[in-house]
């Protein structure tokens, strides 16, 4: 249904303004808007002689781009939660931390992408080796919004429980994890939803700098290059990445309709 | 005060409480013991210091001066050693937890193995009545449903002292009434000792061993009413002519600091009389 709208929408689009002749924002031609079906008709050829088709060679990229992200994602998680377990537990961190890991952000990915990958690479097993450093990229963008959510929603405890709590003389462990964590969780969840589409975004420019030719990032540089010529194979490579954040999302929401249980509207 | 055979269970030693926010002295050298199995209620008009006094026996509120003796302990060590349960005001669920799991909170936290715990939340549901609901969600009950669910998670562990905040200021008449029914068997029956805050003057005297006049700014103890009605206290003990002659007693006491009520404190008096 969506997916029907968006496509007839971009045809409604690329119509007008070619019939009216319009320039703004942009010339709209074959190059810069190719027709719907043409992009379709881009899966089923081969991207070049002797290869298989597009869709195959894009799954394999994606695949392997999914992997980049679901570990950069898994490991920003851990990370941020951690982080903001122990930011909850002391002022003195929180006052002291919390301006550098907001700080962190404010350095474009871009920049800090090929330092993590002199940095990392050569620490990496062989296993690991190229891809890893692109998932702790990916996890460079995932942590932060996970770190300070879950901060948030620690502290988001009612103080009525809390006190509830010190009358059973909980521990701070107990009160961690019978009250605080389940409290944080919409907060938690919140985050990952935005981390999950993060982590995507992540892994593809992680793999620019890093070289890497087997993921979805590679056939984009790749593709960008011959835009001119074949614009439709950028834009069948935009529609599987977007495809692959859109998975990534699915899955969080499906993972948080199981994990928290709480009246539909406090839902954060 | 003489050196009593038994040891009070709670001891209030001039007692006074100031909140720096706002410069409010919510309590004022008060003077309280409690001896075991008591059932002692707080009665007083709004903001006269019952709930500070309840969280200062509790240890959850620090007295600006003066000493409280929980079981002949500091308050303190007393909540450690989990010496007291408390119902507030409001039922204060985990809205995570099921009905049954929020009962068994308390038991989890004293390290009762499972078996233990499912059998005492079965005997707190049905207690509470209750145990169509063991698998709901707090939020899928009403308001007086989830007080009841905090009067089970407090019970379930059977403390020896029980705090009790207006904890069926929330319910309708008829639920009211049971449960206090309800309240003294269990308190008759287990022998623990009861301090019970409310704002009506009959359950206070229907409930009480005694009654504690408080009023307000500075909050401060009006007066003590022994209650001697004999127990086990029915539905005949509300209609004796002694019953009204107490009830009388504690709304004489309320109203001797009338002069000091604000009209809308009147109001709250003529409401709960
Ligand atoms: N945490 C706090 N900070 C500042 N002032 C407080 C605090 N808690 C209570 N007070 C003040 O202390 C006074 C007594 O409050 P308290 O809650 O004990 O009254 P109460 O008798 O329980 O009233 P109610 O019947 O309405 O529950 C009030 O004037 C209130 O404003
Ligand atoms: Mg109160």
């Amino acid at each position: 249904m969506v997916l029907a709208a968006l496509v007839g929408l971009w045809e409604l689009y690329r119509w007008v303004w070619t019939s009216a002749g319009w320039t703004w924002p942009f010339r709209v031609d074959d190059t810069s808007m190719p027709h719907v079906w043409r992009i379709a008709k881009a899966f089923a050829e081969p991207a070049q002689v002797n290869q298989p088709a597009l869709i195959t060679v894009l799954l394999h990229k994606t695949l392997f781009t999914a992997k980049e992200a679901a570990a950069g994602f898994g490991l920003g998680a851990v990370v941020g939660f951690a982080l903001g377990v122990v930011l909850v537990h002391s002022r003195l961190l929180q006052r002291g931390f919390l301006p550098y890991i907001v700080g962190s952000q404010t350095i474009p990915i871009l920049a800090i992408a090929p330092m993590v990958v002199v940095w990392v690479n050569p620490k990496l097993p062989g296993s690991l080796q190229g891809w890893g450093a692109v998932a702790v990229i990916a996890a460079y963008l995932t942590f932060f919004p996970v770190a300070i959510n879950t901060l948030r929603g620690l502290q988001s405890a009612d103080p009525r429980a809390l006190e509830l709590m010190r009358t059973y003389a909980a521990s701070r462990w107990t009160v961690l994890w019978k009250l605080r964590v389940p409290s944080s969780l919409p907060y938690v969840f919140s985050a990952l939803r935005l981390a999950a589409t993060a982590s995507v975004v992540g892994a593809i420019i992680g793999e620019l700098p890093s070289g890497i030719q087997s993921g979805l990032g590679g056939a984009i540089l790749n593709f960008n290059q011959y835009y001119s010529l074949e614009p439709q194979e950028l834009w069948a490579t935009n529609v599987v990445a977007a495809a692959l954040g859109i998975v990534f999302f699915v899955i969080v929401v499906a993972a948080e309709k199981i994990v928290v249980r709480r009246a539909p509207e406090n839902v954060a | 005060m003489s050196e009593a055979a038994v040891p009070a269970v709670v001891r209030i030693e001039k007692v006074t409480k100031t909140f720096a926010q706002g410069n409010v002295t919510a309590l004022q050298d008060i003077d309280l013991e409690l001896a075991p199995g008591e059932f002692v209620s707080l009665i007083g008009p709004s903001g006269c210091g019952k709930s500070t006094l309840l969280r200062v026996i509790g240890d959850l509120v620090e007295p600006t001066s003066g000493t409280v003796t929980v079981n002949g302990k500091s308050a303190r060590q007393a909540r450690n050693d989990g010496d007291y349960g408390i119902v507030f005001q409001d039922a204060v669920l985990f809205e995570w937890r099921t009905v049954a799991k929020n009962i068994a909170l308390p038991l989890e936290m004293l390290g009762w193995d499972r078996a233990r715990r499912r059998q005492r939340v079965e005997e707190m549901l049905d207690l509470v009545e209750l145990s169509a609901f063991a698998n709901h969600h707090p939020w899928q009950l009403s308001g007086g449903m989830q007080q009841r669910v905090a009067i089970a998670r407090a019970l379930a562990f059977e403390p020896a002292l029980l705090l009790m905040d207006e904890p069926f200021g929330a319910l309708d008449e008829m639920t009211r009434e049971r449960l206090n029914l309800e309240l003294l068997s269990i308190w008759e029956k287990a022998g623990s000792t009861v301090v019970f805050v409310t704002h009506s003057i009959s359950e206070a005297v229907f409930l009480s061993t005694r009654v504690v006049v408080m009023s307000p700014r500075p909050g401060r103890i009006a007066g003590v009413v022994e209650i001697d009605l004999p127990y086990p206290r029915t539905v005949e003990t509300r209609e004796e002519p002694r019953f009204f002659e107490l009830v009388t007693e504690v709304r004489e006491l309320l109203r001797k600091r009338g002069e000091h009520l604000l009209p809308e404190e009147e109001q709250l008096l003529e409401d709960a009389s």
